[in-house]
Order: C-alpha cells, then sequence, then structure tokens
C-alpha cells in the first residue's frame, strides 16, 4: 500500500493543480494577514473560506483522480496487489498531498507573520487540524461517489451536489425546521443535526474556540457547554473520525464486489 | 493450467458469460476469438479477478482464484487501452512496477527493441497512442511468468514493432509458456494461434486448431471460416 501510495502522491505533486491550489492558499495566507494585520481576526476569515473551500477541492480531486487514472488502476489491479491497498494507497495519496498543500500554503504565511508569537496559534492550529479532516473526509465520500457511479459526468455530478447539499442545502433545511418547531425546545435537535455534518461540526468547533461565540445567543450558550469543554471537543474530534471512518469502510465493502 | 467451470456473468440484465466451461493445457498460444462483445474481455478480466463471475469456478494451477490475488505474481497481463498517469516519465512507470512486483526483470533488452530509449525521460502524457502501447509491451513482457494474457496487443503499432511483436510472442511460446491472445486481425491468428477458443453468447463454440476449424466450416480461408461462425450469430 505504502508504495502506490508513494507513487499517487507524487503523481499528484508534480501535477499543476496542487501548485496552483498550494500558491492559492500562500497568496490567500499573505493578502489576509496584510488586510487584517491581526492574526486573530485573519483565522476568522479563514475559517469561512477553508470551510467551504476544501470540502469542493477535496470532492473534485477525488473524483477527478479516480477517473483520470481508471485505466492506470486497471493496469494496477492485475499486479500481484491486493484490491483495497491499490485504492487506500490512492485514497491517503490525495488527502495527504491536499492536506500538503494546505499546511504549507497557510503554514509559511503565518509563521512568517509571527504565528509562534501570536495567542492565536491554538485556534490556528485547530483550523489546520480541521481543514485536514475535511480533505480526508470529502475525498473519501467522493471516492464513495465515484465508485459507485460508472459514468464520468454523472459521478462528477453527484459529486458536486454532495458538496452543495453539506455546504448549503443543509443549513438551509436545518434553519427552516429550526423556524418551524420554534415553540419546541431544539437544543438537543440541533446538537445533533451538527454532527451529521462535517462541515457545520468543523465550523462550530471553530467559532466556538474564537471569542465571537458570544453573537450566537441562547443555542451558542449550549453549544458553548457542550463544545467548549474538553469533553465536547474529544467527541466532536471522534465524530470527525467517523465521518472518515464510515465512506473509508464503505469504500472497501463496495470495492469487494465492483467490477473494472 | 487454467480451468473455468460454469462460469456465469453478467452486467445488469445483459449476460455475458452464460456457463463457460474451459479448460487450457500449459504450453503454447491460444487465441480467443468472437464477435464484439461476446465476452473475450471479461472472460479474461475473470481470470485477472478484476471482473468478478457471479457463479462458477476458476482455477490456476489447481487452485481457485476468486478472491486471491497472490497468484497474479505468475501472470502477466497487456490491457487493451494503455492509459497511464500523465505526469510520470516512462522509466518512472518502468521502476514503479518493477518495485510493485519484486520479480526479475529484463526491461532494457525489450526498451531497445522497440526503440524506447530517446523517450525514457518523457511524460508518459505527451507520447503517442503507439508509443504508450510500446510501453505497455515492455511492461508486459519484462517479467518472467508462466502465463501471458495479451488483449488486442497490435492496437496502434507500426509494421517494424508489429513483427517485434510477433517474435517476442514466439519466443516466449518457445520457452513453454502458455499466452492467451484476443485479436482481430486474422493474420495475426493464423501466424500465431496453436489453438483457437470461439466464444459466442457467453459459451465457447468451438475449441481446436485452426485445421480442425477449416476442416468445421468447409473453408480454406481462416478469415472466412470466422466470418462463417460469427455469421451464424446473426442468422
Amino acid at each position: 500500500m505504502l508504495k502506490i501510495l508513494k507513487y499517487s502522491f507524487y503523481d499528484l505533486m508534480r501535477s499543476r493543480w496542487s501548485y496552483v491550489y498550494f500558491i492559492f492558499y500562500l497568496l490567500l495566507g499573505f493578502v489576509l494577514l496584510f488586510l487584517n494585520n491581526d492574526v486573530s481576526k485573519a483565522v476568522i476569515t479563514l475559517m469561512n473560506i477553508i470551510i467551504v473551500l476544501t470540502p469542493l477541492i477535496g470532492t473534485i480531486f477525488g473524483v477527478m483522480y479516480y477517473y483520470n487514472s481508471r485505466e492506470f488502476t486497471e493496469l494496477l489491479l492485475a499486479q500481484p496487489i491486493n484490491r483495497s491497498k491499490i485504492f487506500m494507497g490512492q485514497y491517503i495519496g490525495i488527502s495527504l498531498s491536499l492536506t500538503l498543500s494546505l499546511l504549507l500554503g497557510l503554514g509559511i504565511p503565518f509563521v512568517a507573520y509571527g504565528l509562534f508569537k501570536s495567542a492565536a496559534i491554538f485556534d490556528f492550529s485547530l483550523l489546520l487540524v480541521v481543514g485536514s479532516f475535511l480533505n480526508f473526509i470529502f475525498v473519501a465520500l467522493s471516492y464513495n461517489i465515484a465508485l459507485s457511479t460508472e459514468n464520468k459526468i454523472k459521478g462528477f455530478g453527484y459529486a458536486i451536489l454532495m458538496w452543495l447539499f453539506l455546504a448549503v442545502i443543509y443549513d438551509g433545511l436545518f434553519l427552516i425546521s429550526l423556524m418551524i418547531f420554534n415553540d419546541y425546545p431544539l437544543d438537543k435537535f440541533s446538537l445533533i443535526a451538527t454532527m451529521f455534518n462535517p462541515i457545520d461540526l468543523s465550523r462550530i468547533l471553530i467559532l466556538l474556540k474564537l471569542d465571537i461565540s458570544a453573537l450566537l445567543g441562547y443555542t451558542g450558550a449550549v453549544f458553548r457547554k457542550f463544545f467548549g469543554t474538553n469533553v465536547g471537543m474529544l467527541i466532536s474530534m471522534f465524530i470527525l473520525i467517523l465521518w472518515v471512518v464510515f465512506p473509508v469502510f464503505r469504500i472497501n465493502r463496495k470495492l469487494r464486489k465492483k467490477d473494472f | 493450467m487454467i480451468e473455468f467451470k460454469n462460469l456465469h456473468k453478467s452486467f445488469g440484465k445483459l449476460t455475458v458469460l452464460d456457463g463457460l466451461d474451459l479448460s487450457i493445457k500449459k504450453g503454447g498460444i491460444f487465441a480467443i476469438l468472437g464477435p464484439n462483445g461476446s465476452g473475450k474481455t471479461t472472460l479474461i478480466k475473470c481470470l485477472l479477478g478484476m471482473v468478478i463471475p457471479n457463479k462458477g469456478e476458476i482455477n490456476f494451477n489447481n487452485k481457485s482464484v476468486l478472491k486471491k490475488w497472490e497468484y497474479r505474481d505468475n501472470l502477466n497481463y497487456l490491457p487493451q487501452i494503455a492509459n497511464f498517469p500523465p505526469n510520470l516519465t516512462v522509466i518512472e512507470l518502468i521502476n514503479m512496477v518493477k518495485n510493485l512486483r519484486p520479480k526479475e526483470s529484463e526491461e532494457s533488452k525489450l526498451i531497445k527493441l522497440f526503440g524506447l530509449e530517446d523517450f525514457l525521460n518523457k511524460k508518459l502524457g505527451n507520447l503517442s497512442g503507439g508509443t504508450k502501447q510500446k510501453v505497455n509491451i515492455v511492461l508486459t513482457f519484462m517479467f518472467d511468468s508462466e502465463l501471458i494474457i495479451l488483449d488486442e496487443p497490435t492496437t496502434g503499432l507500426d509494421p517494424i514493432a508489429l513483427i517485434h511483436l510477433k517474435e517476442l510472442i514466439q519466443e516466449e511460446k518457445a520457452k513453454g509458456k502458455t499466452l492467451l491472445i484476443t485479436t482481430h486481425i486474422m493474420s495475426v491468428v493464423d501466424e500465431l494461434a496453436d489453438e483457437i477458443v470461439f466464444l459466442l453468447d457467453g459459451r465457447i463454440y468451438f475449441k481446436g486448431s485452426i485445421e480442425a476449424l477449416k476442416k468445421q466450416t468447409n473453408n480454406n480461408n481462416l478469415e472466412h471460416a470466422i466470418a462463417n461462425l460469427i455469421s451464424k450469430q446473426y442468422a
């Protein structure tokens, strides 16, 4: 598996898109720091971007890589290697190269600006951890979609829809349900509904670590009580891990019956 | 050496292999023929473990191959369409496959034979279809395995490369290896094959030597003899 991982990783590291992605984050980091002139403020703006963008890029890269390397995967499948090792190698290769672009692209400007002397270092690292999780989650989800869909265009469409649903539509439905069931106690419901969407979970996890959570009002207090504590933090991290484990598990199950 | 027993495979409503039985002895060149969509590639992919049959048994050297992968160390496969990661160079790809398969390999002789020396440091994405097929052939023949499976090996090759390929196939046969070849080019079959396996409607319609086929169809020309077999499907 490590060999496949290595080659997928090198292959991606040499593709133009990895650099575009890396340079994008690099520029973003510098621009935000110069505009805000303050690390903690830059972290907030960055959060809004990362939480929507990393899932999108992860989704697109995952689907693209799967479909583009289909013939090559067939060549690998004819070699004496276990099927699931091939796909796990590819999956980890993509996720790692995206994560590296994220970490380096944002890490360099923030370190250059004096992150280590700033109080925001913890928030910033949390942001990077969550961003990396989102990479792993969405590459796994998109691999699931690609594995289940033979047609490239359809697979691409479903993957984008999945991203759109989790990044935008889910929140809309969530808000509508909060409005409709306004008369009922909703704190448990909203807590649980958050768990079912990795993007929401990541957003709230970071928001509550930042000082702006007071803006969230009553529900914010409930969330704060939950996520603000170490236990809540651990539980949310655990759920993010589950969000990686389940899709990966399904990839392996799907592979057992898949024809190439 | 290879045995298929009562093999069934369907993709949705389309039945491709319908209770196919076939056994292939060790040594010699076997041409797998049949009209388009008759299940040639599916049959090969079942043997390779890429397509999972609905029902049936496949044995390779008297061991079942289903859900296993170790047996693939003893076979080489040339896929129909050669498409490689565009960002790797030819030599990197060759080294990668060598790395994945820790086994004796003799790629330098083959690289020379197909005149690929100048392409070694070029990226695979920039190669023409024929050159890619040559790389594909190098990757297939560089390992020493008992069984060699070639799916449409002649696609895109220029006449010189084609002659080299045919020589290569003959050489491997002389070493006592088993070769399975699918192709639509009858002159290749006529020149190389010891035995023909003709697939139709997901079953073996004919198996035997070229002579036997000519006799059975009352036709002296192989191309017409095969056309004769296929036309029964259209009738």
